[in-house]
């Protein structure tokens, strides 16, 4: 239809409209990606970033609206039209099949004969090729997270894929891996490809890319060339409000011993990693942070400091109260279809006996709701049908309804936008400053770092304490000394 | 497509598919003769009413207040019929055995009942939390072997004195439960009743009963936030259930037939997911949902009687009526990761 | 045939040769029902239906297999993508509980071949013609391995659909994307995949052949038709597909030694145990829970029974 110009972009979307129920997710937006270059989307959770980038790949469909690649347009969005136009996409939570082979995975969506000699020997040569370096014969759900996330650029570029997105791809890396795949991008980029870097990191944006487009509640509110792009206007374009400045709390020095561990060893989920031989304390009044990756062992050590695992050996003191805020609150918090008043009786539901006394229980969601500020019609709505960021004001308000001793906390930001997420780190810190000991592991070091006094790096089961300093922490994280 | 129109279509579709059924099943193609022998079986008479789907709605009804925790808990218990046939062979050897026992004979039968019951669903429980066998496959299984076990105990040691019959010896007459009037209705209309109003209160009213419905609800969240030990609970429903089935079992030798004998269950146990399903897992509503399920196979039989038609029709329009209220919202939530998992934080 | 009471004393292998030729035989519905509810529990969906799709498929067989068996296994077939059609209809794409609906498709059956069957006027009497044993020359006479070779059509099929499923499953892009369509619905649908076109085809497969698994249970077993002979075969088929750890192999050896089991039930006589016919009946089942106990504890395909998201 239209000739294809030599400056056409690699990538053009233009007003973009896109409603889920109520919400307009996105409201005429328009994104445009010149080609050999890296651009940045920058914005803070539920923005829309995601939700764009899914309607270019395909896998949602727009109200309304183009997308061009190369400058041809999709005329009926799907993941197949996409893939074959020269999209690829690397998801946010990794989309491999992990029962099957690192070629399987690659081959997905083919037709026909399917040969595992020949796909093998495809997948070693793009390996090489692109510099990615990934072990073909292993299951991809045996990987690291870093081999699978290059698994996934492998399977988009197994497509020939010219334009690359890659959704949120350091919330699951360590610093070092995060620069890693930066200088990859950039010799992507330098080779002709195309790549949208959908983040909500500020710094790395600046980083990395050449130009940067800021959303905003699905609209852009900022859109130009990274060097002449300020961290201030960015901040600016990014928080409606300006970002909320923490409230200023006095958090007395650390007390009295509630954790204690000596020795432990704690085994790991189903496959997973376990903790051996960690000795540590914890302290009223202290924020220790918690810095992995995924699949060192963080997982087993919360859960045994949560009481909600047995440890095998050694020993571990743990205070009467503790409360956790754990990491998926759709899977392990909240009963979406069960009322707010159900859900705050959940909570110590184990020990409970005898008849519930419905009306006292009642009552007190309704003071928690008060005194938490969660938006809810009332106290007998279903829980799934709250915000996320309610369900977490939810989450953290009934398990600091009463004072506690320790407070273990995982992810406890995650998909939060900013309010809500000052919302929990406030919470954490009053929990401190009323005397328990927080714990908190969070995927995105600059949080751990922002909140917490003290550190605790998990790397192949072992645990350390690092000093309180991002490169010594990202290092750490890695196994280097 | 507007919800309305459809449910509006899935409707009528379901009842011109079981009319169109009884029409071709009709001897003579006479559908208003396979009606009104269908009225008349289940509530055209006071008999009828009384003596036939009231007495079918007992076992039913406390199947089904079983199935309501069972399935409220996550825990898919198809092997009611095998529960309810062990709960059958406890009562009958009770009640032949132990005459001594005088007036506490027929409570000594119905505890034995709901004991064996609820060990047979505690196979089923030991599989699933030991082994992570799928309770889906484990308890229909055994409901192969209950029915075999039956048979064999019919022919051999239970067997009536003179040997030919598959049946055992009447039992004796202090482990039968009164009847009321001169009806077949019998005092297990009162525990039923009792048994739906106690399971109720027990699902809303105490702890215990919302950790079931938590467990079914979010094995996660009930474990990793409630501290709730999946594993137990979802036992302890699975058997509790049995224990219902076997009192069902227990209940119909002690209550109606008096003996033991080959097909005793025409098909209880299944019957009963139809009415835990139709009312929604709430024990209450199971009352209403037993009768009416009663009614329906009362009135097959009538139209098997009087009519020509085949009663076992009942069991594919109870189907149908399980597709049906389905597609309106009722059920359960069930993934093999649930049934086989211990729940790993 | 060699008399047994002859050789019983000397333990003679050839004793079991009528045995072995039973187990085979009545193993190869099993493994035809197996097979295809393995395929269709590898796209993620159980069917607890199946055991109505093999009585659906054995009364078809009995309706239609006067005829001729050709017209009696096409109608089997076509009975069970009947059923099938419905699991499909109710689970894959209305998107309600797969063992509710399964279950409900069970009991269906049930009443209906029940009510078809009682209603016939010659009040099923009718005995079908059964499918002879196709005899292969000289491999015939092996002592015991020889009633291998001396099967109806059905059991053959049965064994090459066994390779034959394998290589669709892990050498075409079609297998593959069943494959993971049952692991990680995500990684299926950025890939392209449609998932329920995927699952719709692996319900329609494993329907079918418990439908053809029901014909040869009247076809080239029973050669009559009797209410519920299908006797728990859909539930061991699914307990089979647990024990093979969903896998072609495993899933074949699981049929053979239930297969065995079940055929124990027309040789008690023979082999002179001194077990009563009803507890016979019972080690079938037995054995599978006893099985399931000892070997159960596979990983099923991640996505079995879960509903579609969105």
């Amino acid at each position: 239809m239209t000739t294809e110009r030599p400056t056409a972009a690699a990538l053009e979307l233009r007003g973009i409209h896109r409603r889920f129920g109520d919400v307009l997710a996105l409201d005429g937006v328009d994104f445009r990606v010149a080609s050999g270059s890296v651009h940045a989307l920058l914005g803070e959770n539920g923005a829309g970033k995601s939700t764009l980038m899914r309607v270019a790949f395909g896998l949602l469909r727009a109200d309304s609206g183009t997308v061009s690649v190369a400058g041809r347009q999709l005329t009926s969005p799907s993941v197949r039209s996409a893939s074959r136009a020269g999209l690829g996409m690397v998801h946010q939570h990794l989309s491999l099949s992990p029962g099957l082979d690192a070629a399987e995975n690659i081959s997905l969506g083919g037709r026909g004969v399917y040969r595992p000699g020949p796909a093998a020997e495809r997948l070693r040569s793009l390996a090489q090729q692109s510099g990615l370096d990934v072990p073909v014969d292993a299951k991809a759900g045996d990987l690291s997270i870093v081999q699978q996330q290059r698994l996934e650029i492998l399977k988009a570029l197994a497509r020939d894929a010219t334009v690359l997105i890659l959704d949120e791809p350091t919330a699951v890396l360590a610093p070092p891996e995060s620069a890693e795949l930066m200088a990859w991008i950039r010799s992507f980029a330098g080779s002709g490809g195309s790549v949208v870097l959908v983040t909500h990191k500020l710094r790395e944006a600046l980083a990395v890319a050449d130009s940067i487009t800021v959303l905003r509640r699905g609209q852009v509110t900022y859109t130009g060339p990274a060097n002449e792009s300020t961290e201030a206007r960015l901040t600016r374009a990014i928080f409606p409000d300006g970002e909320p400045l923490p409230v200023a709390l006095v958090i007395a020095p650390p007390s009295d011993v509630v954790v204690s561990a000596r020795s432990i060893s704690v085994r790991g989920d189903r496959g997973g990693v376990p903790v051996h031989s960690a000795s540590f304390d914890v302290r009223r009044h202290e924020i220790v942070g918690v810095a992995a990756v995924e699949g060192s062992g963080h997982r087993a050590l919360l859960a045994a400091l949560a009481s909600l695992r047995r440890i095998s050996i050694g020993e571990l003191q743990l205070p009467a109260r503790i409360a956790f805020v754990p990491a998926d609150r759709q899977r392990d918090a909240l009963i979406g279809e069960f009322s707010i008043v159900e859900n705050v009786a959940l909570f110590g539901l184990g020990a409970a006996v005898g008849r519930m006394n419905w009306g006292a229980i009642a009552e007190r969601a309704r003071k928690l709701i008060e005194r938490f500020s969660i938006a809810a019609a009332s106290e007998t709505v279903a829980a799934g049908t709250l915000s996320g960021g309610n369900q977490q004001r939810l989450v953290v308000a009934r398990a600091l309804e009463r004072p506690v001793d320790l407070v273990v906390a995982d992810n406890p930001t995650r998909g939060l936008d900013v309010q809500a997420s000052a919302f929990v780190h406030d919470q954490l810190r009053r929990a401190a400053a009323g005397g328990a000991a927080v714990v908190l592991h969070s995927s995105d070091l600059d949080e751990v770092l922002a909140l917490a006094t003290r550190v605790l790096v998990v790397f192949h089961g072992e645990v350390r304490e690092c000093a309180v300093d991002r490169n010594i922490i990202g290092r750490a994280m890695l196994g280097a000394a | 497509m507007h919800r309305p129109i459809m449910r509006a279509v899935g409707v009528a579709t379901s009842i011109v598919a079981i009319l169109g059924t009884l029409f071709v099943l009709s001897p003579n193609g006479d559908l208003g003769a396979v009606l009104s022998a269908f009225w008349r079986g289940s509530f055209g008479t006071w008999s009828a009413l009384v003596s036939g789907t009231l007495v079918r709605a007992v076992p039913l009804a406390i199947l089904g207040a079983g199935l309501s925790v069972a399935f409220r808990a996550g825990v898919f218990n198809i092997g009611g019929e095998g529960q309810l046939l062990l709960g059958a062979i406890a009562a009958s050897i009770v009640g032949l055995e132990f005459a001594w026992l005088g007036n506490m004979g027929s409570v000594a039968a119905l505890a034995a009942s709901a004991i064996a019951g609820a060990a047979w669903a505690g196979v089923a429980a030991v599989l699933r939390r030991r082994f992570g066998v799928l309770e889906v496959i484990s308890t229909i299984l055994l409901n192969f072997v209950a029915a075999n076990l039956v048979s064999y105990l019919v022919r051999g040691p239970l067997q009536e004195p003179s040997g030919v019959y598959p049946q055992s010896d009447l039992i004796s007459a202090s482990a039968r439960l009164a009847r009321l009037g001169s009806s077949r209705l019998h005092l297990g209309v009162f525990i039923a009743v009792a048994v739906c109003g106690a399971t109720w209160w027990f699902l809303s009213r105490t702890a215990a009963g919302f950790r079931i419905r938590a467990v079914g609800a979010s094995p996660s969240a009930a474990a990793v936030t409630g501290g709730v030990d999946v594993p137990a609970v979802t036992a302890g429903a699975l058997m509790a259930s049995g224990a219902l089935a076997g009192l069902a079992g227990g209940i119909e030798v002690s209550g109606v037939t008096y003996a033991l004998y080959e097909n005793l269950s025409p098909g209880y146990g299944f019957s009963a997911i139809a009415v835990a399903i139709l009312a929604r897992n709430n024990p209450l509503g199971v009352l209403g949902t037993a009768i009416l399920f009663a009614a329906l196979e009362t009135g097959a039989l009538g139209m098997q009687r009087d009519a020509g038609v085949p009663s076992v029709v009942a069991t594919a329009i109870e189907a149908v009526v399980i597709l049906a209220a389905i597609s309106f919202g009722a059920g359960m939530q069930w993934s093999a990761r649930r049934s086989t998992a211990i729940v790993a934080t | 045939m060699v008399g047994p009471t002859q050789h019983r004393d000397r333990g003679d292998m050839t004793d079991m040769a009528p045995f072995f030729e039973a187990a085979v035989r009545t193993a190869a519905p099993l493994l035809l029902a197996a097979v295809g509810e393995s395929v269709a529990e590898r796209a993620g969906v159980i069917n607890i239906g199946l055991e109505g799709c093999i009585l659906a498929g054995a009364y078809a067989a009995f309706a239609f297999g006067v005829a001729s068996p050709v017209a009696g296994y096409s109608a089997a077939i076509v009975a069970g993508l009947a059923v099938g059609a419905l699991l499909v209809a109710f689970a894959v794409v209305r998107r309600h509980d797969q063992v509710i609906v399964g279950t409900a498709l069970t009991m269906l059956c049930l009443g209906v071949t029940g009510a078809l069957f009682r209603s016939r006027p010659d009040h099923g009497s009718v005995l079908v013609a059964m499918e002879p044993a196709v005899r292969v020359p000289v491999l015939t006479d092996i002592p015991m391995l020889g009633a291998l070779f001396s099967q109806p059509i059905t059991t053959y099929f049965a064994l090459a659909l066994l390779p034959a499923v394998w290589w669709w499953l892990h050498r075409t892009h079609a297998g593959v994307a069943l494959r993971a369509v049952g692991d990680s619905h995500e990684a299926a649908r950025a890939a392209g995949v449609r998932i329920a076109l995927v699952q719709s085809g692996a319900v329609l497969f494993g329907a079918a052949l418990g439908g053809l698994a029901g014909g040869a249970l009247v076809l080239a077993q029973a050669g009559s038709f009797a209410e519920g002979m299908s006797a728990g075969r859909g539930f061991l088929a699914i307990a089979i597909v647990a024990l093979g750890r969903w896998r072609v192999g495993g899933v074949a050896a699981a049929s053979i030694v239930f297969g065995a089991a079940m055929a124990l039930q027309y040789v008690v006589q023979s082999l002179g145990w001194g077990l009563r016919y009803e507890l016979v009946l019972m080690i079938p089942y037995m054995a599978t829970l006893a099985a399931l106990g000892l070997f159960g504890r596979g990983t099923a395909p991640a996505m079995l029974g879960r509903r579609l998201a969105e």
